[in-house]
C-alpha cells in the first residue's frame, strides 16, 4: 500500500504554487502605485518623449509583475517560460513591418491627395 | 527527501536547471513541461494564442493611427467625465483599471487559499473577483453607450480620424467579451469550490473526471491574462 502511494507520488510530479499572502498584497500595492503613476502622466498632461517613455515603463513594470508573481511565471521551469514568453517577442518584428508600411501609406496619401482622407 | 524516486518513465525529481534544463526538458520523452499539469500547460498555450490575437488588434490600431493624415481624437478628452461640474480626464478608465487590478489581487489570493483547501474563503474570493469583473463590464457598457450617444460609430466620429471608432469598438469589445466569459468561468468554478467538489472528489458532470484545486489556478491564469491585456490597452489606446 505504501509502495503504491509512493509510486503515485512519484508519477504526479506537478508542483503547486504556494507563497505567502503578503507577497500578493505587496504586488497588488505596487500595481496600484504604477497604475496611479500612468494615470498621473495623463492627468498632468506630459507630452512628447517623456510621456511615451513613462507610459511604456509603467506598462512593462505592471505586465512583468502580473506575469511573474500573479501568474507564477517566476517559479516555473525555464522550458515553460521560454515557450510562452519568447514567441510574443516576434510581434515586435510585425510592429516594425507595419511601421514601415504605415509610413509608406501616409506618404502616398499626402503625395496623391495632399492630406484629404 | 534527498534521494529521488525514479519512475518507469525515467524521470527523477532532480532535473538540470538553466539552459541545460531547457534542452533536457524539450529533448526528453513524452512531456516537455515537467512539473506543470497538462491543464495548466494548455491554458498557457491558449493564452499565448490569445496574445497574438490582441497583439494583432493593437497592431491594426497602430497602423490606422500612423497612416491617417487626419488628427487622432484626443482620448484624454474623449473619455473625460464631468463630475460635480468639473471635467476630469480619463477618470472612468482609471477607475476601471483599479477595479481590474483589484480583481486580479483577489484572484491571486483565491488560488492561494485553494491550495490550502480552504474552500469557503476560496469561493468567497472568487465571487468577489466575479463581482469586480462584472462591474468592470458594466462600466464598459456605460462608456460604450456614452460614446455611441455622442455619435461615435465604427465609420465616423465627431472629433477626427474615422478609424478611431472601429479601433475602439473592436479592441475594447473583444476585451470586454473576454472579461464576460471570465466572469462566467469564475462563477462555475466558485460553485464547484463552494460545494466541496474538490474535497469529496466529485466527478464533473461533463467530463466525469475528478477535479482538484488546480483548476482555481488555471482559472486564475486566464483572469490575470485579461488584466494583463488591459494593461496594454490602457497604455496604447487610452494614454498614448
Amino acid at each position: 500500500m505504501e509502495q503504491v502511494a509512493a509510486h503515485a507520488q512519484a508519477q504526479v510530479k506537478e508542483q503547486h504554487q504556494q507563497h505567502p499572502i503578503r507577497l500578493y498584497l505587496v504586488v497588488w500595492g505596487f500595481l496600484f502605485v504604477l497604475s496611479a503613476g500612468s494615470y498621473f502622466v495623463d492627468y498632468v498632461g506630459l507630452q512628447g518623449y517623456l510621456r511615451w517613455f513613462l507610459i511604456l515603463l509603467f506598462m512593462i513594470l505592471k505586465a512583468g509583475l502580473i506575469v511573474a508573481v500573479f501568474m507564477h511565471m517566476a517559479w516555473e521551469r525555464l522550458a515553460l517560460v521560454y515557450a510562452i514568453l519568447l514567441p510574443p517577442l516576434l510581434v515586435l518584428v510585425f510592429v516594425a513591418m507595419m511601421v514601415s508600411e504605415s509610413n509608406y501609406t501616409i506618404f502616398t496619401r499626402m503625395a496623391v491627395t495632399g492630406g484629404a482622407p | 527527501m534527498a534521494q529521488s524516486v525514479p519512475t518507469h518513465t525515467g524521470e527523477t525529481d532532480e532535473r538540470p536547471h538553466g539552459l541545460r534544463g531547457v534542452v533536457a526538458d524539450f529533448s526528453s520523452d513524452q512531456r516537455a513541461f515537467k512539473n506543470v499539469s497538462w491543464g495548466k500547460a494548455m491554458m498557457w498555450i491558449f493564452l499565448l494564442s490569445d496574445t497574438f490575437i490582441f497583439g494583432c488588434f493593437l497592431l491594426a490600431y497602430m497602423t490606422a493611427r500612423m497612416s491617417t493624415p487626419v488628427p487622432w481624437p484626443n482620448p484624454s478628452e474623449v473619455f473625460a467625465l464631468t463630475i460635480g461640474g468639473q471635467e476630469i480626464p480619463l477618470i472612468l478608465i482609471a477607475i476601471m483599471t483599479f477595479i481590474l487590478i483589484s480583481s486580479s489581487g483577489t484572484m491571486a489570493m483565491a488560488v492561494n487559499f485553494g491550495y490550502r483547501r480552504d474552500r469557503r474563503t476560496t469561493a468567497a474570493l472568487m465571487l468577489l473577483t466575479a463581482v469586480l469583473g462584472a462591474s468592470f463590464v458594466g462600466m464598459q457598457a456605460f462608456e460604450w453607450s456614452k460614446l455611441i450617444a455622442e455619435g461615435v460609430r465604427p465609420w465616423e466620429n465627431p472629433w477626427g480620424a474615422a478609424q478611431f471608432g472601429s479601433s475602439f469598438f473592436m479592441i475594447t469589445g473583444f476585451h470586454g467579451t473576454h472579461v464576460s466569459f471570465g466572469v462566467l468561468f469564475l462563477l462555475i468554478i466558485a460553485r464547484k469550490v463552494w460545494r466541496g467538489d474538490f474535497d469529496t472528489e466529485r466527478r464533473g458532470f461533463f467530463t466525469s473526471r475528478k477535479g482538484n484545486y488546480e483548476i482555481v489556478e488555471i482559472m486564475g491564469l486566464y483572469w490575470h491574462f485579461v488584466d494583463l491585456v488591459w494593461v496594454f490597452i490602457f497604455a496604447f489606446f487610452y494614454l498614448w
